[in-house]
């Protein structure tokens, strides 16, 4: 009986197991689908019903068996020539353009893909599975202002209003002895607060103060225009051309390098060239007036000149392939949520300070990266603390200005 | 230096003390600009400010300050409309090419950013240049962007367009050649085959037509003496190497070909068992050349005894060695009889060259090195070179022939002879006579400014072309940028006018896959890859040429003489500038030139003996007069230089080249006499010589920084020592202490720090430095220095964060002042490169007040210039003297009209390093970008970065390899390993008393001379 027990237990426990490695592995195929989706598909494609370059794939796995769409994916001129009745409807109602073959993606790749759109539609809401390796505590936005400066001036209020309180006390007290006798009940009580007032406001001791208070607050309020000089947080400028990221980033999802070419790989993440925008907008709302814009200076053969958001100083070096590359760290820890922007705006102060910051709090992305192993060795022998960025040296100066 | 008598000077001015060295001694960057020297209207020359100046510019500055802060300029960024596929912004692409000027050769790697070539560095697939280039190949990439080439094609002056310039020049040529007139191509060598069969396609068109070749600096007599065609020279197997008047370290034929080749040869180590021979090097010449300045054993001799100096050593060798002797009268020669001792005894590894262009010495000395051996060894006479191809010859009788009005047409392709032909002056009265004449030249130069027809060549980098070197040896030229103006490459021109098609990329391509690879695209798209095609393996011929000696040494008895007593002049290329075809290039203009150590002029340097019997001194402004030509140019006093010789350099005295060149120094080639059919760059027979009485600076960066009398700056020892034992000569500081004698670098005021993870440092060897300054180019270039011009270096303000110290030195006692005026004669040279030594104990990071220099975790000395408020101390406490002060906005600014100064320019700035302004100091980074760039190169790549992977400018380009660039903590690394040997040998820190503890490191020089006799 005992026995049998055991046994059952056991097999509830495989059984239970079972399930959700099932489960856990078609998260993981969906995750990845996800990736290859939207390097690949997204262009083209969304995984709602709405129709881009080409129709949306909402329910795919349902109108289509998986052993064609396997075959579509990987050759769909084979698909069409071989007379498939499905395949040369899409491709009339699709005005002739043929899809892009992707011969390369395995069977499981496909339907790992499908699985991400099925996902996607089932439950809308959920998060993106498989978010990449967090890069450590995002940096808050840091009070670029000096903190010292600011206790600093609070710590002389709170002293000048002590000294005020005592000051009226005084002036109170002395005024009462002295008035004592000649106190008028008949002046009303406004009379006598005005009364007050007038000798408070002749008070030379109260005077000073109020002067003092001015100038300190004054003070402070230059010292923080004059940090804020050349500090453009929130610059938000009108673009040549009203693209939007909120729609590309956010709504079709479209991966960030995918425009900007250079993000991972050299020191600017580069303002995407008309071409790239071609690759799309040749077929896709080609009447707008806005993207007729891209192709009249095609046509004329200017480039596009936009406004540039975030502007860096020359004398400091900032490269993003260090960052996004080495460090780990996703585009909107210093961007802030771009696919939300209608109009791009610098979220961050992108001040030395703020660099700094980062440089002191972020832990350095070590793990797998040979170049780190020995340095993680050393700092883990006199340290409890993770390796952050200016253990390596993330605070000096010919890091950033050469 | 306790351990020796000897005692190093800069110049003449330290070794006598004179008054204006003196007042300079603490003066590192010249006097302040101060009110009472404000003499001049230029900022240059002092800048005079008064106070109410000063006032308004204050009050103009704040309110154009707050105007300005207002509101911040709206900056754009403009991205590609349509990008290339391999460009990425941002992102560096290399392309290998081919340098060619004329028979200069080098294989290159062009670094280019968004499109535009900014850096040039070797090639090491090349097995000819090996990866190094000249400091002209460097700043070639200068020449690109100069403002003042042609903007397009000319006609009679007048700008035109390349159709009409087409239509009207084929016109005038088919009428030339209907009537059967002469047409000629001349040029400089050409090194490009295809080249070479387009301009035969083009005399197939135009029968008459001759292609003259001549060189500015020939080396037609080497090539008459073996059969037309230059031998291949390799000094890398030579014992004994015995050079008459050839500069082959700093100028004559392909320098740094031949300074590797020298340095394996000089290389020694310390470690027990390591190589501790090597070869020795006799020099005999006139100038004291940056040759001669590297030899174990020099003598001086004058212009006029030259061939009788060929005659004396073959004869002392053929004495030894039982050929028969020739005749001719004896010279005295010191150290004759030793050098040909050596010969014989290192038979077969043993080499003799001369840089004389008179066919009959060079004969002499290819007879002299039949005897010894060579042929076979280390000279081959099976490879043919081809960088001089030059006929001198030929090129008389055109320039006679186009005198004689007998010339119908001609086309300079590239060539100047106007200027720097010795008939120059001849050529240019009898051009006018010359019915159609063409250059493609690409500036209105002194010969193109006087021809009908000027269609522009495209520089190298923005054109197609190839080259063969040596027999047999190929390499490509591709261009790395469009053509920025309206030029055509001149071969594009020949084939146009030759009724061919004009597209020679695609004739190149078809001919090299016809006759060179022999394959198809995919040999082609590999050669193109590759920058070379190197098939063949070099046959080794030991063949000798024959040579009537006797024949030849009667030729030579009449044109010398063994003892003149006459002013005698010398015409020699200087190592930076050479012949003057990029005398444009403010970087090779000021370009310190290695023994003299002036820049922005040439002068005529004469001896110190030479000068007191003159009544002359160094400054003095002098018109020399010879052959009826008269040039004024100051004196510069120059050890070591024979008596009674006047030493001026081509390349100077340009008229037509443009802002930086024209008007500078003066040009020497019409003292070029011809001897025995061929241009030598002599002049024997009445020379002149008088005082104008004016005086004019000359540009020296010399004494600029000095030594403060400290000591073991340099450290040398002899060969012999050497072998004995590793530490001799070397210098260890030891200081008193209340607990006795210890060593300096054991006292210490400092934490010290630790690196866990680079130690970057340099190891610099003394003994292979010949001093040829390719490294301060390529730094400059590199790092964005910039040129401050002839005054600012006047005022000792040169901004080189790279320089070449150059000290004299002799054996006599210190206050045998006697001993010593005698030794300055002809005293020993040591070449020091000097840059900031990156002090782990940095003198000038404890005494900035803004913390604007500091110390990084990899043992870098940083330099932050955006935090520098220019106190100066930091340079006032620095030891070494590295630090350069901007004094000046050097960039955007009239008074500095040079590269920075243009839009054009400016195209070749680094985008990776910052651009001083004014009132900054900056210093050797060392090349901090590039370390940074190789970091994140392997962290990309998730490993360490590899040794050799990250190198610094100045390590790349040294052609000698003397300087090892790497991360000490790498134990694996060169650096490391070499460290390890040497600590106990020849390394040392400079100044190691002052425990700064530097991480560039120095190996001490071993001269092959024989062990001083016991006194």
């Amino acid at each position: 009986m005992c026995c049998k027990k055991l046994t059952l237990v056991k097999f509830l426990f495989s059984f239970l197991f079972l399930i959700a490695s099932t489960t856990a592995m078609l998260a993981q195929d969906a995750a990845e689908g996800e990736t290859l989706f939207k390097n690949n598909c997204a262009a083209c494609h969304a995984s709602t019903d709405e129709v881009l370059v080409g129709p949306g794939l909402k329910g795919i796995s349902e109108r289509r068996p998986i052993e064609w769409i396997v075959k579509w994916v990987h050759n769909p001129q084979a698909v069409i020539a071989s007379g498939d009745k499905y395949a040369n409807d899409l491709y009339n109602k699709f005005n002739k353009a043929a899809m892009t073959p992707y011969p390369n993606f395995s069977e499981a790749q496909i339907k790992g893909i499908i699985a991400y759109i099925d996902a996607s539609n089932a439950a809308p809401a959920a998060p993106a599975a498989g978010a990449a390796p967090a890069a450590g505590a995002a940096a808050p936005a840091a009070q670029s202002s000096g903190g010292m400066m600011e206790v600093l001036l609070v710590g002389l209020l709170i002293i000048m209003v002590i000294v005020l309180i005592a000051l009226l006390s005084i002036v109170n007290s002395l005024s009462k002895l002295s008035k004592a006798a000649e106190a008028d009940p008949s002046k009303s009580f406004f009379e006598r607060v005005s009364e007050n007032a007038k000798s408070l406001a002749a008070n030379s001791a109260v005077k000073t103060g109020i002067i003092v208070l001015v100038l300190l607050l004054g003070g402070k309020a230059t010292i923080d225009a004059a940090y804020g000089v050349g500090i453009h947080q929130g610059y938000a400028p009108e673009q040549p051309i009203k693209f939007s990221h909120k729609l590309h980033a956010g709504q079709y999802q479209i991966n960030c390098n995918y425009c900007h070419t250079g993000v991972y790989e050299g020191k600017g993440a580069n303002v995407p060239s008309a071409n790239i925008c071609m690759n799309c907008h040749n077929a896709i709302k080609r009447e707008s007036p806005e993207i007729q814009k891209i192709y009249k200076a095609l046509e004329k053969d200017e480039p596009i000149q936009w406004v540039r958001v975030h502007n860096l100083p020359d004398l400091a070096y900032f490269n993003h392939s260090q960052h996004t590359n080495v460090g780990g760290l996703e585009c909107k820890n210093c961007h802030g949520e771009i696919e939300k922007m209608e109009v791009v705006e610098q979220r961050s102060s992108l001040t030395m300070g703020w660099c700094i910051d980062c440089h002191r709090q972020t832990d350095v992305n070590a793990k797998g990266n040979a170049y780190y192993d020995k340095l993680v060795e050393v700092h883990n022998k006199d340290s409890k603390t993770p390796l952050k960025v200016q253990n390596i040296g993330g605070l000096e100066c010919s890091k950033c200005h050469y | 230096m306790e351990n020796s008598n000897k005692r190093y000077w800069k110049g003449i001015e330290e070794l006598t003390n004179e008054p204006s060295f003196v007042k300079n001694i603490h003066n590192e960057f010249g006097n302040m600009p101060s009110e009472t020297d404000a003499k001049g209207d230029s900022l240059v020359d002092g800048a005079g400010t008064h106070r109410r100046d000063f006032l308004k510019m204050l009050g103009f500055g704040v309110a154009a300050v707050s105007l300005a802060a207002c509101e911040s300029p709206v900056k754009n960024t403009i991205p590609y409309l349509n990008k290339p596929e391999d460009v990425e912004p941002t992102i560096a692409n290399w392309y290998a090419s081919t340098y060619t000027d004329g028979g200069d050769y080098a294989s290159i790697l062009v670094k280019t950013r968004e499109g535009r070539p900014i850096k040039i560095e070797g090639n090491k697939s090349s097995s000819i240049s090996k990866g190094v280039l000249s400091g002209r190949a460097h700043a070639s990439v200068l020449s690109l962007y100069d403002n003042e080439k042609l903007k397009g094609p000319q006609a009679a002056g007048k700008a035109t367009d390349w159709t009409s310039l087409d239509k009207d020049f084929t016109a005038k040529l088919a009428e030339v050649a209907a009537k059967g007139g002469q047409i000629r191509i001349v040029s400089n060598t050409i090194l490009s085959p295809t080249t070479k069969k387009v301009i035969a396609d083009f005399a197939a068109k135009y029968p008459t037509t001759q292609h003259i070749t001549y060189d500015a600096n020939p080396a037609y007599g080497l090539t008459q003496a073996h059969g037309g065609v230059l031998p291949n020279i390799d000094f890398s197997q030579a014992k004994t190497i015995v050079s008459v008047g050839a500069d082959f370290l700093g100028s004559w034929i392909a320098p740094t070909e031949f300074a590797a080749q020298w340095a394996i040869t000089r290389r020694v180590s310390s470690e027990k068992g390591g190589k501790k021979d090597m070869s020795r090097h006799y020099q005999f010449e006139t100038i004291l050349s940056n040759t001669g300045a590297n030899a174990d054993y020099r003598a001086s001799y004058k212009p006029s005894q030259e061939g009788l100096v060929a005659v004396a050593l073959y004869n002392a060798v053929a004495k030894l060695t039982g050929a028969a002797t020739i005749a001719g009268a004896s010279v005295k020669v010191d150290h004759l009889e030793k050098a040909a001792k050596d010969l014989v005894a290192s038979k077969g590894a043993s080499i003799i060259v001369a840089g004389s262009n008179d066919p009959e010495v060079q004969k002499i000395i290819a007879a002299t090195n039949a005897l010894v051996g060579a042929y076979g060894t280390t000279i081959n006479t099976g490879l043919a070179v081809n960088y001089r191809q030059g006929n001198d010859m030929a090129m008389a009788n055109f320039i006679k022939e186009a005198g004689a009005g007998s010339i119908a047409a001609v086309i300079f392709y590239n060539a100047n002879p106007v200027y720097n032909h010795p008939m120059g002056a001849a050529l240019a009265a009898a051009l006018p006579k010359v019915g159609l004449s063409l250059a493609t030249n690409d500036r209105a130069d002194e010969t193109a400014s006087l021809c009908q027809f000027i269609a522009p060549d495209s520089h190298f980098l923005e054109s197609w072309n190839d080259a063969e070197p040596k027999a047999g040896f190929y390499s490509l030229t591709q261009p790395t940028i469009s053509t920025i103006f309206k030029t055509r490459q001149a071969q594009s021109s020949f084939l146009t006018w030759a009724g061919l098609s004009a597209d020679f990329a695609a004739y190149l391509e078809s001919n090299w896959e016809k006759n060179i690879l022999k394959g198809g695209k995919v040999a082609w798209n590999n050669a193109l890859h590759d920058g070379v095609f190197e098939p063949t393996t070099a046959t080794v011929s030991s063949a000798s040429p024959s040579v009537d000696v006797n024949a030849s040494a009667a030729a030579i008895s009449k044109a010398y003489t063994a003892s003149s007593t006459g002013l005698e002049i010398t015409v020699y290329e200087k190592v930076g500038l050479g012949t003057g075809s990029q005398a444009n290039n403010p970087w090779l203009q000021e370009f310190p030139e290695p023994v003299s150590k002036a820049c922005w002029d040439n002068y005529a340097a004469i001896s110190q003996p030479t000068a007191t019997k003159l009544k002359l001194k160094q400054g003095d402004v002098v018109e020399v007069s010879a052959k009826g030509y008269k040039v004024s140019l100051p004196v510069l006093v120059q050890p070591g230089q024979a008596q009674d010789t006047i030493a001026i350099a081509i390349g100077y005295g340009r008229t037509k080249a443009g802002k930086s060149a024209d008007g500078v120094g003066v040009n020497a080639y019409p003292f070029i006499s011809e001897i025995n059919g061929a241009c030598v760059g002599t002049c024997t027979q009445g020379v002149s010589i008088t005082a104008t009485g004016d005086t004019k600076d000359i540009a020296q960066t010399q004494t600029h920084q000095t030594v403060m009398a400290r000591q073991a700056v340099v450290q040398e020892t002899v060969l012999a020592d050497f072998a004995k034992d590793a530490k001799a000569g070397s210098f260890t500081p030891r200081v008193k202490t209340s607990e006795g004698e210890k060593d300096a670098t054991d006292l210490t005021l400092w934490n010290g720090h630790e690196y866990n993870n680079h130690a970057w440092g340099m190891v610099i060897d003394l003994n292979t430095c010949t001093g040829c300054s390719a490294c301060v180019v390529s730094c400059n270039a590199e790092n964005n220095v910039p040129v401050v011009g002839r005054q600012e270096v006047i005022n000792r303000r040169e901004m080189h964060w790279m320089r070449i110290d150059r000290y004299y030195s002799s054996d006599a006692e210190v206050e045998d002042l006697k001993g010593l005026e005698i030794a300055s004669d002809n005293p020993e040279v040591v070449f020091q490169p000097m840059l900031c030594q990156h002090c782990n104990n940095a003198p000038c990071e404890t005494v900035c007040p803004v913390l604007a220099t500091t110390h990084s975790t990899e043992g870098l000395n940083q330099m932050t210039y955006n935090r520098c408020i220019g106190t100066r101390y930091c340079a006032n406490n620095c030891p070494y003297k590295v630090r350069r002060f901007n004094w000046f906005r050097y960039f955007q600014t009239d008074d500095f009209d040079f590269n920075f100064n243009n839009d054009l320019g400016r195209m070749v700035i680094n985008p990776d390093v910052t651009v001083r302004s004014r009132g900054v100091m900056e210093k050797c980074s060392m090349c901090v970008q590039r370390i940074q760039a190789g970091k994140l190169e392997a962290k990309k790549e998730k490993r360490r970065p590899v040794d050799g992977e990250i190198q610094v400018a100045c390590a790349q380009s040294c052609p000698t390899n003397a300087i090892t660039f790497g991360d000490m903590n790498d134990p694996a690394s060169e650096i490391s390993k070499l460290l390890l040997v040497e600590k106990e040998g020849r390394a040392y820190h400079v100044i190691e008393e002052i425990n700064v503890k530097p991480n560039i490191s120095y190996l001490k020089k071993v001269r092959n001379k024989d062990a001083k006799k016991e006194a």
